[in-house]
């Protein structure tokens, strides 16, 4: 009765367990992030350096420049946006699916300091004299677009107005955004394509906060500066030193061809395992499946983004998974041959194999450990994959296959069977 | 003299038996040692094809949906005002042309190179560019992650086995990563970001595979109960413990070459170098574990052991 009891648990065991994985993998498959390089999008590398002269880049202004840089993507409604800061003093910043590439960028590297100025460039408002979030789209009365802000004095404004009124005839209030050290209004004034938003005349003393701003927008570029005024201006100057963009088909592509690639891989793997080890290569097939489950599931638990390299990680990483069950079984082969029950096979050769899977599997952590601490990006999703596949192997491969393996060994059924292990009995010393 | 019955269980094979891999141990140094010496004379020849990833530049790809010839997207570049340093062509159909330009575009240009190509070609193109800064850290990074990983591995090695093998695994494992850099100079093939990841790996598997080996020795030496010290002696155990895991080092790396042959084939053209890596790796990763590592390990034990019975029998006479 009690032999019949473990055969009727491997199979209980077996079948519960594939119900669950059945009705876990479409959320799994849901919720995998995919990266750039499947998904498509662009990623840009900034490097940051100081707004004014002595400002210090420091861990705080970092922050402060990714805070600034997240509301500015949630404007371009991004669902998956990865902002990293690198090195100390650059950051990185991942958009996977965005759709306009050109105004992503506009809005990602200007500093957004709107300033207000006279003739002679001297400032008389600036950011921080704005209310914040308050910047709208609106019409003039020819309707062309344009940008209405709210000033947090108005006393402040009509200080500034009268000012400018008295500096007649050059009466005008220059805004400017993006000033830089240099940039003159004289020099710019009679350029066409002139570096300020606009130059209007003040005629009287404006004691109000309503401004308008109307500069010739197109539609989008009036969205564009509401969006910059409202999510805050950068405390920091940005430049590009490293930009990679996938199109979205480009992106389909690769990773429909690695999946075929890895699908076929794992499929051949499953057959050499099944024809070379029979009964054991069946077990290591049933704990394979489990692996690449749990992988995904830690995958999706940690949040971690699917790239490229990391399907090839999973990938390899099973074959890696294999070579636990492989060392087990050849053990107990070993064991079998040297005339030993298969009930004694079994525990002698699991246990002699365990130190050997042990060591081989922490060596590789040690260096997909490494590459997660040096990688960038791309190669840190590799590394994340394989230091989880490593660490799953332990648990599927090894007590996976002692478990499945233990109830039908211990059931008896396979008690002087050693061709369901692949040992010839001619092999088996004494026979 | 250790003799088959000495060993608990030796079951392998019988076609192992005539295998005997202390007998070539030094045509298998020499030509590992060519091979080493072939690949220091392709460095300084044909150094190393490094992608935009550790020079700098742009790299854009373009995959169309018709086929298309290395003239005509020569020509179509030079039109827009880039000249393209190389151009690639990939793809079954090759649909898909890989350009690089040995120049860094601005924000600016970026857009209008996508857009020209967009017209031209209907297809919205990858377009990729490094700054030289950016490349010099991901290389530096790089070879300071393996040197990090091969020092960690090394005391691993020495606490759970002994120095000497330490030694000669981290031998066989920097063997096989030059061995992997040697055919990518030789072969001119372009190296990128992944291509670290690549030699990552196989360090990583190259131990893994020695380790297992070395397992197999520190038993069998346990098992024989008797005080190994020439060269015959360990040589024999190195022998036998081969062959005891050839089977699993066989099929091992037959399970790791499946998905690596099948990527290589149908997977996605921007991981071909990084599988082409994989796959070089893993077959000189077995040839190092059993041809290099274990018998040089035997070499270095018996000339270890021989110079300290030299050294005691001095100390006793004097």
């Amino acid at each position: 009765m009690r032999k019949k009891g473990r055969l009727f648990s491997f199979f209980a065991i077996l079948i519960v367990s594939a119900v669950i994985l059945g009705l876990v993998t479409m959320p799994i498959i849901h919720n995998v992030k995919l990266g750039l390089d499947l998904k498509g999008g662009f990623e840009v590398l900034y490097q940051v350096k100081p707004l004014k002269a002595g400002q210090k880049i420091d861990a705080n202004t970092m922050s402060n420049a990714v805070a600034a840089l997240n509301k500015r993507i949630n404007v371009l409604g991004v669902s998956e946006p990865n902002i990293s800061i690198q090195n100390g003093n650059r950051i990185d910043v991942q958009l996977p699916g965005v759709k306009d590439e050109k105004r992503a960028r506009q809005l990602l590297s200007t500093t957004a300091n709107l300033t207000f100025r006279d003739y002679k460039d001297r400032l008389m408002l600036d950011g921080s004299d704005l209310q914040p979030g308050k910047a709208k789209v609106a019409f003039d009365e020819l309707n062309h677009p344009m940008v209405t802000l709210q000033l947090k004095s108005a006393s402040k404004f009509a200080n500034v107005t009268r000012k400018i009124l008295n500096e007649a005839p050059n009466n005008v209030m220059v805004i400017w955004m993006d000033y830089q050290k240099g940039d003159s209004f004289q020099k710019e004034a009679n350029k066409t394509n002139h570096k300020f938003i606009s130059a209007p005349s003040v005629q009287s003393v404006l004691n109000t906060n309503d401004v308008q701003i109307t500069g010739n927008f197109t539609m989008q570029e009036a969205n564009t500066l509401r969006d910059l005024l409202n999510s805050g201006s950068l405390p920091v100057k940005m430049t590009e030193v490293y930009s990679t963009s996938v199109g979205a088909q480009f992106g389909q592509n690769s990773m429909t061809d690695t999946l075929f690639a890895g699908a076929i891989g794992v499929a051949a793997i499953l057959l050499f395992m099944l024809l070379f080890y029979r009964l054991g290569g069946l077990v290591a097939d049933i704990t394979l499946a489990y692996y690449i489950f749990i992988v995904m599931g830690v995958f999706v638990g940690l949040q971690a983004v699917l790239t490229l390299p990391g399907i090839a990680a999973l990938i390899l990483g099973i074959g890696m998974a294999v070579d636990a069950n492989i060392i087990t079984l050849e053990r107990i082969k070993d064991e079998i041959r040297s005339g030993k029950s298969i009930l004694s096979a079994f525990r002698a050769g699991s246990k002699r194999a365990l130190p050997t899977v042990v060591d081989a599997n922490l060596t590789t952590i040690i260096a997909a450990g490494v590459l997660f601490a040096f990688g960038v990006s791309s190669v840190k999703g590799f590394a994340v994959m394989l230091l989880i596949s490593n660490i799953v192997t332990f648990i599927a491969s090894v007590y996976g296959q002692r478990l499945f393996l233990g109830l039908l060994v211990h059931s008896g059924v396979l008690n002087d069977k050693p061709e369901l292990f692949g040992v010839r009995r001619s092999d088996i010393r004494g026979n | 003299m250790v003799t088959k019955s000495d060993m608990n269980y030796k079951h392998y094979n019988k076609f192992y038996s005539h295998l005997d891999f202390m007998k070539y141990r030094n045509v298998f140094f020499i030509f590992s040692s060519a091979l080493i010496v072939l690949g220091i004379i392709s460095l300084f020849v044909f150094r190393m094809n490094l992608g935009i990833d550790f020079s700098s530049g742009t790299r854009v790809d373009i995959q169309s949906s018709q086929p298309l010839s290395s003239q005509h997207v020569t020509q179509a570049f030079t039109d827009l005002g880039y000249k393209p340093d190389t151009v690639v062509l990939s793809g079954n159909k090759n649909h898909i042309a890989t350009v690089r330009l040995n120049r860094e575009l601005n924000q600016q240009q970026i857009a209008q190179l996508k857009n020209d190509i967009q017209t031209k070609y209907h297809v919205n193109p990858n377009v990729s560019t490094v700054s030289p800064q950016v490349g010099r850290d991901l290389a530096r990074n790089g070879l300071f992650a393996l040197i990090i990983a091969s020092i960690f591995i090394i005391i691993y090695v020495w606490i759970r086995f002994e120095f000497l093998q330490g030694l000669t695994a981290v031998l066989a494992l920097i063997h096989d990563a030059f061995f992997i850099v040697t055919v990518f100079s030789l072969f001119h093939i372009e190296v990128n970001v992944l291509f670290i990841s690549a030699v990552l790996t196989i360090v990583g598997y190259s131990i893994n595979d020695t380790i297992v080996t070395f397992d197999r020795v520190r038993e069998n030496i346990k098992l024989s109960r008797k005080r190994l010290s020439t060269l015959q002696e360990l040589g024999d155990v190195v022998n036998v413990s081969i062959r005891e895991t050839l089977t699993r080092s066989i099929n091992t790396v037959l399970t790791v070459l499946f998905p690596v042959i099948f990527l290589l084939i149908f997977g996605s053209d921007s991981i071909k170098t990084f599988t082409i890596a994989l796959l070089v790796g893993l077959l000189c990763g077995v040839y190092s574990s059993i041809c290099i590592a274990c018998p040089l390990w035997a070499v270095m034990k018996a000339h270890y052991l021989a110079g300290r019975k030299v050294r005691r029998t001095v100390r006793t006479q004097g």
